[in-house]
């Protein structure tokens, strides 16, 4: 295996739980609820996934706990933000904060243990194209995943009518209501395929990127997924693109390690974060591309009228 | 079954005095089962968390050192909050007060003087305030999202101090240990009270926290903090500035967050190191919500909060529990406390069929 094919894979591997997560975010947002905690439901579904993996030593049971961890974590948020109509600000930091301190409880007996990985599955035929079919078809299940994700979400929001129905509930929740749709049902299913994404994408964390469980593993990767939302405004296949160029970055600091480059790690290892606050700059400077793209009822609660 | 809400006329004074308490009562409950569920006595494990701390001097003394830095953050969080800008940074804004602040005694060891501590608390608060200048800058001229941003460089700022440490700043006589020279006596803040290790950042935390509840209660400037905090257009037509309050609340809070970091490094450690905080600048926002965004209420919910840390420690010693629970407490207090506030505005109300109990209920 060539150096680029080995340096891409890492890319590969490190873009994935970025664009699961924002995938899951983007799905919620788009249904105009904005969830901050996005971190927590991560870190919780890493938790899940490496500790059912240990107790039934089977990484598939583990992806589904952590996918089933996120989403039931998320309803904490649903919850609070959509039946009592909290503060979504707020209550997205509650969840964040909470996410870490139970995770550390659920992972503290198995830290420093060594994991079960998520074996790559060769796709017949198709993995065997030179360059191409080692990166692209002799994946783990995650990266499939997030792959059908993307092509999926897309076509769930831009032609389906149940997309069209959850968009309209983001755009304007009441006229959305007056039409006859349910909003706050919506919104909580929006809530839980968000909470189960983030959770999938931890799992990927624990169970892929590095099998074992270390406490906040998770390094704000979360925060980095909402920050993908807004720059890819809202559009699944600009998350994709988005996800890979943070993967790119955030492997940027093992490689140039390697070629000896006499950076200070800190600074390689905050690159991430840099590009971040870049990346949002340049998307939002210009108001008026922003608010054609956010979600009109984003971050608004809605108390039907009775 | 399903939850009714109903619109207060007006929100309720009652409520709102009882919400904070409620949600501490829930935590409590939540806590005991917590425990029971890991197989702990809940009473036994309760009574070491949240009473035995209230026992004796030395544990009293830790509280007030712990919610120091949580009210001063907390505080001025809560002029952010109230104003609806988002910093919640404030932890990367106490890093970088405690090293703008520690450039007096590290860099310039060799100064002996009265003046090394004031320089270094006005260094510390100018350090935290820039840093926050950077999320305001970018809120009110690039138009960009002050959470993420604020957020984005609390990483930044860790791994900047993490590079100073083990870097420029290492100490040459800590045998490759990642820490700064000690500070010299002059750079120590000194504690307040003979029994134990209070130190002047909790006066520094009262007198902000009572200073900015003066201002937000008498002052011009408290009333445009929550007209701009609830409505941004009726700010406009009373010509308030909602960029400048973006400024000043974010300035503000930075300073004082700054001023907690330096003083934590100054009074408590008594130099720089690798982590300088357990999660204070995260743990202030729950104090600023369960303070109710009042300073007063802050000063409770700071001494409160800092009493989960010291909580947190008692069940490890004395039960075996992990320090973990802490956080664990501390993010069910954001969520009850959350919860709590919405009866305040609202009424409550649980409908057991798909008929409301007025007849009025859409079927769902």
């Amino acid at each position: 295996m060539g150096m680029i094919e080995a340096i891409l894979l890492t890319v590969i591997t490190a873009a994935t739980p970025l664009v699961i997560a924002s995938l899951g975010e983007l799905v919620t947002e788009r249904a105009g609820v904005l969830n901050l905690g996005v971190e927590g439901m991560m870190i919780m579904g890493a938790a899940i996934a490496f500790a059912a993996t240990q107790m039934t030593g089977s990484p598939y049971v583990g992806v589904v706990a952590g996918i089933a961890g996120g989403a039931l974590f998320s309803l904490l948020f649903g919850f609070l933000t959509l039946t009592l109509v909290a503060n979504q600000v707020a209550t997205g930091l509650a969840l964040t904060i909470l996410g870490l301190g139970v995770s550390g409880q659920i992972g503290e007996p198995y830290a420093g243990m060594s994991g079960v990985k998520l074996q790559p599955i060769a796709i017949p035929l198709l993995a065997d194209i030179p360059f191409l079919g080692p990166l692209l078809f002799r994946q783990d299940l995650i990266f499939y995943l997030s792959i059908m994700l993307v092509i999926g979400i897309n076509w769930f929001l831009f032609s389906s009518r149940a997309g069209l129905k959850l968009r309209a509930i983001g755009d304007n929740h009441a006229s959305a209501h007056a039409l006859g749709i349910h909003v706050i049902r919506t919104r909580y299913l929006a809530v839980m395929f968000g909470g189960a994404c983030a959770g999938l994408a931890g799992a990927q964390l624990s169970l892929v990127y590095t099998p074992q469980w270390v406490e906040t593993m998770s390094a704000g990767r979360g925060w980095i997924a909402l920050a993908l939302v807004v720059f890819a405004s809202w559009r699944p296949w600009r998350v994709l693109a988005g996800g890979y160029l943070f993967g790119a970055v955030s492997i940027s600091q093992l490689h140039a390690q390697a070629f000896g480059i006499g950076i200070p790690p800190q600074f390689l290892s905050s690159l991430p974060y840099v590009a971040t606050v870049v990346v949002l700059i340049l998307i939002s400077h210009n108001r008026r591309v922003t608010l054609i793209n956010t979600p009109a009822s984003l971050g608004k609660p809605f108390v039907p009228d009775r | 079954m399903r939850i009714e809400l109903e619109k207060r006329p007006r929100p309720s004074t009652l409520l709102s005095v009882l919400s904070p308490f409620l949600a501490l009562a829930l935590t409590v409950v939540a806590g005991g089962i917590m425990f029971a569920l890991i197989g702990k006595n809940p009473v036994a494990a309760l009574y070491s968390f949240f009473v035995e701390p209230l026992t004796d001097v030395w544990s009293l003394h830790e509280i007030a050192v712990k919610a120091a830095p949580l009210i001063l953050i907390g505080a001025g969080l809560s002029v952010c909050y109230r104003s609806n800008n988002w910093n919640i940074g404030a932890e990367g804004q106490f890093i970088m007060g405690a090293i703008a602040g520690a450039i007096v005694p590290v860099v310039f060891h060799d100064w002996h003087s009265p003046l090394v501590l004031p320089l270094m608390l006005v260094f510390g608060m100018i350090g935290g305030a820039l840093y926050a200048a950077i999320p305001a800058f970018l809120k009110a001229h690039m138009n960009t999202n002050e959470i993420l941003t604020s957020l984005m460089l609390v990483y930044i700022a860790q791994l900047f101090l993490d590079w100073l440490v083990r870097g420029p700043w290492r100490s040459p006589d800590a045998y490759n240990f990642p820490v700064t020279r000690d500070f010299t006596p002059e750079a120590i803040l000194p504690e307040m009270i003979a029994s134990g290790r209070t130190n002047y950042g909790f006066a520094f935390a009262i007198l902000a926290a009572v200073g900015l509840w003066f201002m937000m209660r008498y002052t011009l400037k408290g009333f445009e903090i929550s007209v701009l905090g609830q409505s941004e257009r009726a700010g406009r037509f009373a010509g308030f500035s909602s960029r400048r309050m973006i400024w000043f609340s974010m300035l503000l809070s930075g300073a004082l967050a700054g001023l907690a970091g330096i003083s934590e490094v100054s009074g408590v450690i008594g130099k720089l190191q690798p982590i300088i905080s357990p999660g204070y600048g995260f743990t202030a926002i729950i104090v600023a919500f369960l303070g109710r965004l009042n300073p007063l209420g802050i000063i409770a919910a700071g001494l409160f909060l800092a009493l989960t840390y010291v909580g947190g420690e008692a069940v490890q010693l004395t039960l075996n529990v992990s320090d973990k629970v802490t956080r664990v407490f501390q993010g069910l207090l954001l969520f009850f406390v959350l919860s709590c506030d919405t009866l305040i505005q609202y009424r409550v109300r649980l409908v057991l069929s798909g008929l409301g109990r007025s007849g009025q209920g859409e079927a769902h």
